[in-house]
């Protein structure tokens, strides 16, 4: 199964500093988007008026729990949504076009081409009863007039460049031949096929091992770099973010929460949301130290808190005068002096509230 | 809740001395057939070969790897889910590794697992007053008419509402069946815990909760835990001692801040070396990686000598030829490979 | 493969060789006398001695089975009614009611059934697959539930009731009756025809119900999604990559269902007058005909033991992943 290669010396990697924020026009636009299935039991209000935007040549990561509609958003913004099923209003501008206005022809168009998508798993991702180069070349000629001895040439190249070792020969073998990390390979391929300028990578990593998630995630900022693409990574591992991410958008039950770049986000969050989280995830250094979960759990998409949706669970809402929390829903502003990020929290000081509070139980 | 260590329980044997729990050169291969035309042979997937571990009371030893690696079968083996092929599973020095299932029940009270997934493991039709009581009837803790206190007790030392018995597991949410899940493991007031991947299906937050809910239970009841989670900052938060796998062994095993400090097999430096850390964010200098080349070959047919051979870096000819043994490298820390040293730069950063 | 193939028509052949002994055991041990049936009302004790020793009966029942079993490898002589004839390998014996070969009868009657059974399985396979796709993509509206619906409708009454319908009935279509299909295809087709549309819209509906299901669960596969966000069209997706993995668990259901149908194709014969296997037999029973039953529970046996080997074969095509060993 596995192509023996000679192991390397060893195979160090060390990460290029980031490129601060340049004040390019964005690729991807959100506006104002929601997403409602009605179902027998109500209405499930899975994204509630999410805005965000992503440059050419950015990642952009979100970030959230299970339900946090993460996946939803990503999902509407490629129109994968069976519009029968699900309720979309507000704009989606990729390239300028507006996806959620799009006639049934134009996104399929649309879909592959300009925007691509990765999925989390790729074994149920991949089609088991056809090839690998099959699945490739069917991506490629859905939005290229070639034939198939073409197509073929390029699944061949695309699979080279996402790292298989024997791709003449990989190309007519099928998903089951694959491990799990060539499969992920073979899905970046996929999606890289028709040269997107928007990539949304939807927990590509989580079903892979850890070694194999690192070179995973090398080769998602490799290609980025050669490619130029916008990149939406949708993640809950932090680490992963911290890692691949130029801006993180950290989602809790359908809205944005925070959002700015991610040193600052996860060097200093301003949500007492960001906060739990961070008090929740072990650390790999230092001196152990407890954790402090965020009590409670997520709320239903069926019936979602008034005001802010996360002050059921949060510790500080004491801290707002008037009851606010509950009844007023924050807007996602700039709450510091710092204009480059926003948060959606009624706190006054919200960087004060860290430093004191938070970070010295931060391990 | 004393109970746990009550001493001398019906039917359990100790023999004076011995550890808790030990595994001797524990072997699980399962039968496959062989593929293809010709090659008809059975053949065999080496999935434990030749595991030690040691378990003391109280004491907490996590087990890490990728998948593939054993631990899971591990797992399995010490709750006897699996009868071993080879080596013996002793429980305070009575070998348990082939006892028939009259002889093993006792020995099932003593041992419990906790299931990575809290949706499937978990009877959809019975409530979860009938869950906890069933553990607790099977194993004879308590008289019919105690039974309904012991469940809310049990229930209400996992976090979960006591007047909750009668719901069914659907009602509740992924952490709260997880909780159910650990309180039919306590119900047996076993002396050890075997978790296999106990909060890996569940959200940041959720899996916190729960990992503190965990770490209280071993204070509060000398609980022995063998935690098995592939995620190397859960495991290094929960256990004094950590076992890395790969392929079916152990590579390399040590009290936990030598093992995540120095490690000494490239394997345990890579793995490491591989986790994405928030820390960097944080002004810690982002670390050097170890990026391993391919995959972990199959278990039907591992390498010669070291099995770690094919992808690490060092591999000498040696490595091809012999096995590397299980050896004491440093205090307390046993590694296994030829070529044993602490990483030049240290794996995981400190913070400056 | 060819190994496998090989260990698989082995293990038939033992298969049908338990049904024969299992069968000829049950005629042997049931309490009923089979000269005694045969002989009839106005029987003398001569009589039964006479049809006794014809049909062999007076052997032991080892030798009987032997007997037969030679006959079906090197071929038999029979002697009746003070002519011997002789029946050719592979032999499954005489008809004594109806004086001939047991495999001549067979081979008269099995082109008929197969006929029925193949030509139905297009129209079901064809309207039922058709149908639930259909009904898969539009679960919920009121054309699926409409589907499903009519399914369960047509399901629900019995159907010799719907046979007779359709011959009583139908008075548009051709007149029904069995013509061989190397004579005139044509022919064959149109006295078919009748007994086709009744054995498959009244299986499509099952068949219908089977795909429905199996597509469902498709189409909310992860692999649909992924195709869905290649920007191929939906037809594609439905029809290439949702059907093609749909289709396998309703193979297998048919596969089974074909076999079954071969041996229990006797309400179409009857009521459409096609002489069938189902016929055959049902006079054999009747009458007693040892033979022609056992002739019967043979083919039955073969037919089930091949449409098992050939889905299994099938399965290998349709799933990359199955590999036979």
């Amino acid at each position: 199964m596995s192509d023996q290669t000679s192991p390397a010396a060893p195979h160090t990697v060390t990460r290029v500093a980031r490129t601060p924020a340049a004040n390019e026009e964005p690729y991807l636009e959100v506006n104002d988007l929601h997403v409602q299935f009605p179902t027998a039991d109500g209405v499930v209000k899975a994204v509630q008026g999410l805005s965000y935007s992503v440059p050419l040549r950015r990642t952009l990561a979100i970030v959230g729990e299970s339900g946090s509609g993460k996946s939803v958003s990503s999902m509407a913004v490629l129109g994968l949504h069976d519009r029968r099923v699900a309720r979309i209003t507000g704009s989606i501008k990729v390239g300028g076009q507006d996806v959620v206005s799009m006639s049934d022809k134009e996104l399929e168009k649309y879909r592959g081409g300009d925007a691509s998508m990765i999925f989390q798993d790729p074994q149920s991702s991949l089609h088991p009863y056809f090839t690998v180069g099959d699945q490739i070349m069917e991506s490629y000629r859905a939005h290229h007039n070639v034939s198939k001895r073409k197509a073929k040439e390029r699944a061949v190249d695309m699979l080279g460049r996402v790292g298989i070792p024997n791709p003449r020969r990989r190309v007519d073998q099928y998903p089951h031949e694959f491990s799990g990390g060539m499969r992920q390979r073979a899905m970046i391929a996929m999606a890289l096929v028709n040269d997107p300028k928007l990539l949304i990578a939807d927990e590509p990593t989580t079903a892979l091992d850890v070694t194999v998630q690192a070179q995973i995630l090398d080769l998602i900022a490799d290609l980025q770099r050669d490619f130029g693409s916008a990149v939406v990574f949708i993640t809950h591992d932090l680490g992963v973010v911290a890692e691949i991410a130029d801006d993180i958008l950290v989602m809790y039950a359908g809205t944005a929460v925070e959002h700015g770049p991610v040193n600052k986000i996860l060097g200093e969050p301003l949500h007492p949301y960001s906060w739990g989280l961070l008090e929740s995830i072990p650390a790999l250094t230092g001196e152990p130290a407890p954790l402090h979960p965020i009590p409670g759990s997520p709320p239903s998409l069926l019936a979602v808190p008034s005001g802010c949706p996360f002050h059921p669970r949060c510790e500080f809402k004491d801290r707002v005068p008037d009851d606010l929390c509950r009844t007023l829903r924050p807007e996602l502003i700039s709450r510091t002096a710092d204009l480059g990020r926003t948060s959606r929290c009624h706190l006054k000081d919200p960087d004060r509230v860290f430093e004191t509070d938070v970070l010295p139980r931060l391990p | 809740m004393t109970a746990a260590t009550t001493p001398a329980r019906s039917g359990v044997k100790s023999v004076e001395g011995a550890p808790l729990l030990e595994l001797d050169n524990v072997k699980m291969h399962f039968k496959t057939k062989g593929e293809g035309f010709l090659s008809r042979g059975t053949k065999w997937v080496q999935a434990v070969d030749g595991v030690d571990l040691t378990l003391k009371p109280g004491e907490t030893l996590g087990l890490v790897g990728e998948s593939g690696c054993g631990k899971s079968t591990t797992a399995r083996l010490i709750t006897r889910l699996l009868e071993p092929t080879g080596g013996e599973i002793r429980y305070q020095g009575v070998d348990i590794a082939h006892m028939n299932e009259r002889r093993l029940r006792p020995y099932r009270r003593e041992i419990q697992l906790i299931f990575q997934d809290p949706y499937s493991s978990l009877n959809p039709r019975h409530t979860v007053g009938t869950i906890v009581g069933t553990a607790l009837r099977t194993h004879d803790m308590v008289d019919k008419k105690g039974e309904l206190a012991r469940v809310q007790e049990l229930l209400e030392l996992v976090g979960l509402n006591p007047e909750h018995y009668n719901r069914y597991p659907h009602e509740f949410s992924g952490g709260q069946r997880q909780r159910i899940g650990i309180a039919r493991a306590l119900a047996a007031r076993p002396k050890i815990i075997v978790a296999d991947e106990p909060v890996s299906a569940l959200d940041v937050s959720i899996q916190a909760q729960v990992m503190n809910l965990l770490e209280n239970l071993r204070k509060e009841l000398g609980i022995a835990f063998v935690f098995i989670a592939h995620d190397l900052g859960v495991v290094r938060h929960f256990c004094d001692r950590v076992a890395v796998m790969y392929l079916g062994r152990v590579v390399e095993e040590g009290p936990r801040d030598s093992l995540y400090n120095a490690p000494q097999h490239p394997y345990t430096q890579a793995l490491l070396s591989a986790v994405p850390d928030i820390a960097v964010v944080r002004g810690v200098p982002p670390k050097n990686r170890i990026r391993l080349v391919g995959d972990v070959p199959s278990p039907v047919d591992p390498p010669s000598g070291c099995r770690f051979r094919t992808r690490c870096w060092k591999a000498q000819d040696i490595c091809a030829t012999n096995d590397p043994a299980l050896e004491e490298k440093a205090p307390a820390q046993r590694v296994a490979c030829h070529f044993a040293e602490p990483p030049v730069e240290s794996i995981v950063a400190e913070v400056v | 493969m060819l190994l496998y193939i090989l260990k698989r028509v082995l293990s038939a052949i033992s298969v049908v060789i338990v049904t024969l002994v299992a069968s000829f055991a049950l005629f042997f041990l049931a309490p009923t006398d089979p000269a005694g049936v045969i002989c009839g009302p106005r029987c003398t004790p001569e009589r039964v001695a006479d049809i006794k020793a014809s049909l062999d009966l007076d052997e032991p029942p080892l030798q009987q089975i032997g007997a037969y079993m030679k006959g079906i490898v090197v071929g038999r002589d029979f002697e009746a009614g003070g002519t011997t004839q002789h029946c050719a390998a592979p032999c499954l014996g005489y008809s004594y009611t109806l004086g001939q070969p047991v495999t001549k009868l067979l081979a008269a009657a099995l082109p008929v059934t197969v006929s029925i059974v193949i030509g139905g399985a297009v129209v079901y396979l064809i309207v039922g697959v058709l149908a639930g796709t259909i009904a898969a993509q539009v679960r919920g509206t009121t054309l699926d539930k409409a589907v499903v619906g009519t399914t369960l409708f047509v399901q629900s009454i019995p159907y010799f009731v719907v046979a007779l319908l359709v011959a009583l009935y139908a008075t548009f279509l051709p007149q029904s009756g069995y013509h061989p299909f190397f004579d005139n295809p044509l022919t064959w087709a149109s006295g078919l025809l009748a007994a086709w549309l009744c054995v498959g819209l009244t299986n499509a509906a099952a068949y219908t119900r089977y795909s429905r299901a199996s597509m469902i669960e498709t189409l909310g596969q992860d692999f649909v999604r992924t195709a869905t966000s290649k920007g191929i069209s939906r037809r594609r997706v439905v029809y290439r990559h949702g059907l093609r993995a749909g289709l396998t668990p309703v193979v297998t259901i048919f596969g089974i269902d074909l076999a079954f149908q071969l041996t229990g194709a006797i309400f179409t014969e009857s009521i459409f007058g096609l002489p069938g296997l189902g016929q055959l037999t049902l006079r054999a029973f009747g009458q007693y005909d040892l033979p022609v039953l056992l002739g019967g529970v043979l083919v039955g046996s073969v037919v089930l033991v091949v449409m098992n080997l050939v889905v299994d074969i099938a399965y290998t095509f349709l799933d990359p992943r199955v590999r036979l060993g």
